[in-house]
């Protein structure tokens, strides 16, 4: 498969923070590509040296198999869409769109085509007119869309494209984003820190911290088998457990807590985990119950339910250890409503071995 | 409220009446059809009649005129440009410069005056337009630059940066985005300048040679034999005019935060 974008060892500091250090990364065409971290993580700024509107200290961009990496942004195939759009607030929604084409000294009829069409693909004919005030939060993402995608970029960058946008909203453009990538056939690359976004419009993610990548993967790659605790933890809201390997045999292995009763979890026969670990259960595989043991579970452990939170269609029950921690269940509203809990009650919580996560203990982060 | 606002709205108009009282009396005696004395005689229009005969006055207006608009324009080329130099550099740089550049506006301005005299003869420099609209400049400059930049300084930088990324380049950049965005403020600063510039006196008073004197200069010399009706007249108007412009540069300034804060919540 072809590479659209490669990153070679990007470093860039911002006075004595290093934002990207020594990031590598290979994107490839027609890929809808996350960034996926914290803020301050360095995303963004992956983003505009991609862009061209920073330059790194260190490494190269290449993008279609040309080194760009001190290109300035005219010189490139790419456009981006800002953060809160950076729609000028002087111009129309017409204006707006046909200000790269513009630029690029196109004939008036060629502009007028080209952002009527792309008015019309972002369902926003009628509107050209106004000014990015007159327009909803909606409608202005359009706008910004619409006005990177009108230069038919090989690579659109999107810095946080949903953020700005309520809750329905951003299903709604969530969709839209997987639709207009399809018809315009561009990489796509997006930053954002909300990881059900995340996993659900990637075809790849790449986990960033720190100004360094942590893994690149699929959604269900990063999703079922996260290298660290801090990636797991990132993607999923995972519950943890840190204790010691006292044994492992045939792939599962036994891990001693200092306060709550050992736990069984599955991991690798051939290279089984050693030393300090931190086992991760997901709140949606974690069952909640009054009996102390369930047949076909492998790993209990007593609680008090702490919390309980409402969601329509599930219940999010917080449970806290005995060991202090909180973990969380997911249970679905039918099974809720079957046997319920009330905060303060004393209660089980099971899981089998093969539903948890072993992974080596990460030093003081989290 | 529950405290009466009566002694609020007294007060209010006690120092209303105390600031626009002098400037309402001004402008009702320019009406007045007697030629001494406040004594109210009936109304009249002579004295306007009588100033636009006056050939002294109609060139001490076009003097003032085209003073204010030169040097209002050379302070607003010169102007823009620093200030959007300045709002490019980084923060460290500009403390030190924005001290320097707001001085001459809270010198008093009789030193100024001095001062530019006293620059203009060592170097032997003839005192007439040039030396006026220099001194003008003097403090049209930072009054543009401070006004220009408070503007600047709302402007999201995304924006350029999405022009850049659209393929514009620096030139297209100030054209296309920063200037049209900084003409509210342009215009105020303009308005505010060429007021300014129509009303001093001090400045001018030092550095103004013959054949370059302004309406205020000129009302200075004709208090001197004897206050008349005219002054009054051609006082009342330069209160008018400069209260426009300083009206509408007020309303353009207030009209430009208002689009930068509607955008920004965007």
């Amino acid at each position: 498969m072809n590479e659209s974008v490669v990153l070679d060892k990007i470093v860039k500091t911002h006075g004595l923070v290093k934002a990207v250090d020594h990031v590598s990364l290979s994107i490839r065409s027609g890929e809808f590509f996350s960034l996926l971290g914290p803020s301050g993580s360095g995303k963004t700024t992956i983003l505009r040296l991609i862009a061209g509107l920073d330059h790194p200290d260190q490494g190269d961009i290449i993008i279609q198999q040309r080194v760009v990496t001190l290109d300035p942004p005219h010189k490139r195939p790419v456009n981006m869409v800002f953060q809160h759009y950076a729609l000028f607030p002087h111009l129309s929604v017409f204006e707006n769109v046909a200000f790269g084409l513009h630029m690029k000294k196109e004939r008036q009829t060629n502009i007028q085509n080209a952002v009527s069409h792309m008015l019309a693909l972002v369902r926003l004919q009628g509107k050209e007119k106004r000014l990015p005030s007159q327009l909803s939060g909606g409608e202005q993402q359009r706008v910004a869309l619409a006005r990177a995608l009108v230069n038919r970029p090989v690579v659109l960058l999107l810095d946080e494209p949903l953020a700005a946008l309520d809750q329905q909203l951003r299903q709604e453009m969530q969709g839209e984003l997987k639709r207009l990538q399809r018809e315009v056939e561009a990489t796509f690359i997006c930053v954002t820190h909300q990881q059900d976004e995340a996993l659900m419009l990637s075809d790849r993610i790449a986990v960033m911290q720190g100004g360094k990548v942590l893994q690149v993967g699929t959604p269900q790659e990063i999703y079922d088998h996260p290298v660290s605790s801090i990636v797991a933890q990132f993607i999923g809201l995972s519950n943890t457990l840190s204790g010691t390997i006292a044994s492992c045999e045939g792939g599962v292995c036994r891990v001693d807590h200092e306060v709550l009763s050992s736990v069984l979890v599955m991991c690798s026969p051939h290279d089984p985990p050693q030393g300090a670990v931190t086992v991760m259960v997901r709140p949606e595989r974690v069952h909640v119950s009054s009996d102390m043991s369930i047949n076909g579970y492998d790993n209990m452990l007593s609680a008090v339910v702490h919390h309980v939170a409402f969601s329509g269609n599930e219940v999010v029950y917080h449970v806290r250890l005995r060991d202090k921690a909180i973990w969380m269940a997911r249970v679905p509203i039918a099974e809720a409503q079957a046997s319920s809990f009330a905060i303060g009650q004393p209660v089980y919580v099971h899981w089998r071995a093969m539903e948890g996560l072993v992974l080596p203990a990460h030093p003081a982060s989290c | 409220m529950k405290r009466t606002p009566t002694t609020f709205i007294v007060t209010s108009l006690l120092v209303m009446l105390f600031l626009y009282l002098p400037i309402v009396f001004l402008i009702g005696l320019s009406f007045n059809a007697s030629t001494m004395g406040v004594a109210w005689k009936g109304f009249t229009f002579q004295w306007y009649e009588k100033l636009a005969m006056d050939q002294a006055i109609l060139e001490a207006t076009v003097n003032s005129v085209v003073i204010a608009l030169v040097s209002t324009g050379l302070a607003l080329i010169l102007g823009v440009g620093t200030a959007i130099a300045l709002e490019t550099r980084q923060k460290t740089q500009q403390s030190w410069v924005n001290l320097i550049l707001v001085l001459p506006l809270v010198i008093p301005e009789i030193l100024l005056g001095v001062a530019l005299l006293m620059v203009f003869v060592l170097c032997q420099v003839h005192l007439g337009f040039g030396t006026v609209i220099i001194g003008h400049m003097v403090f049209n400059l930072p009054l543009t630059i401070v006004i220009v930049r408070a503007r600047l300084r709302k402007l999201d930088p995304a924006w350029a940066d999405a022009a850049c990324d659209l393929g514009a380049t620096s030139w297209d950049v100030l054209t296309h985005i920063t200037l049209p965005l900084l003409r509210p403020a342009i215009w105020g600063a303009a308005l505010l300048g060429f007021t300014v510039s129509l009303d001093d006196f001090v400045v001018t008073f030092f550095v103004a040679g013959p054949g370059s004197t302004t309406l205020p200069l000129k009302v200075f010399s004709m208090i001197k034999t004897g206050m008349t009706p005219e002054i009054n007249a051609l006082s009342a108007i330069m209160v008018v005019v400069s209260m426009l412009c300083v009206g509408l540069s007020w309303f353009l300034q207030q009209r430009s935060t208002q689009v930068s804060a509607e955008s920004s919540y965007q």
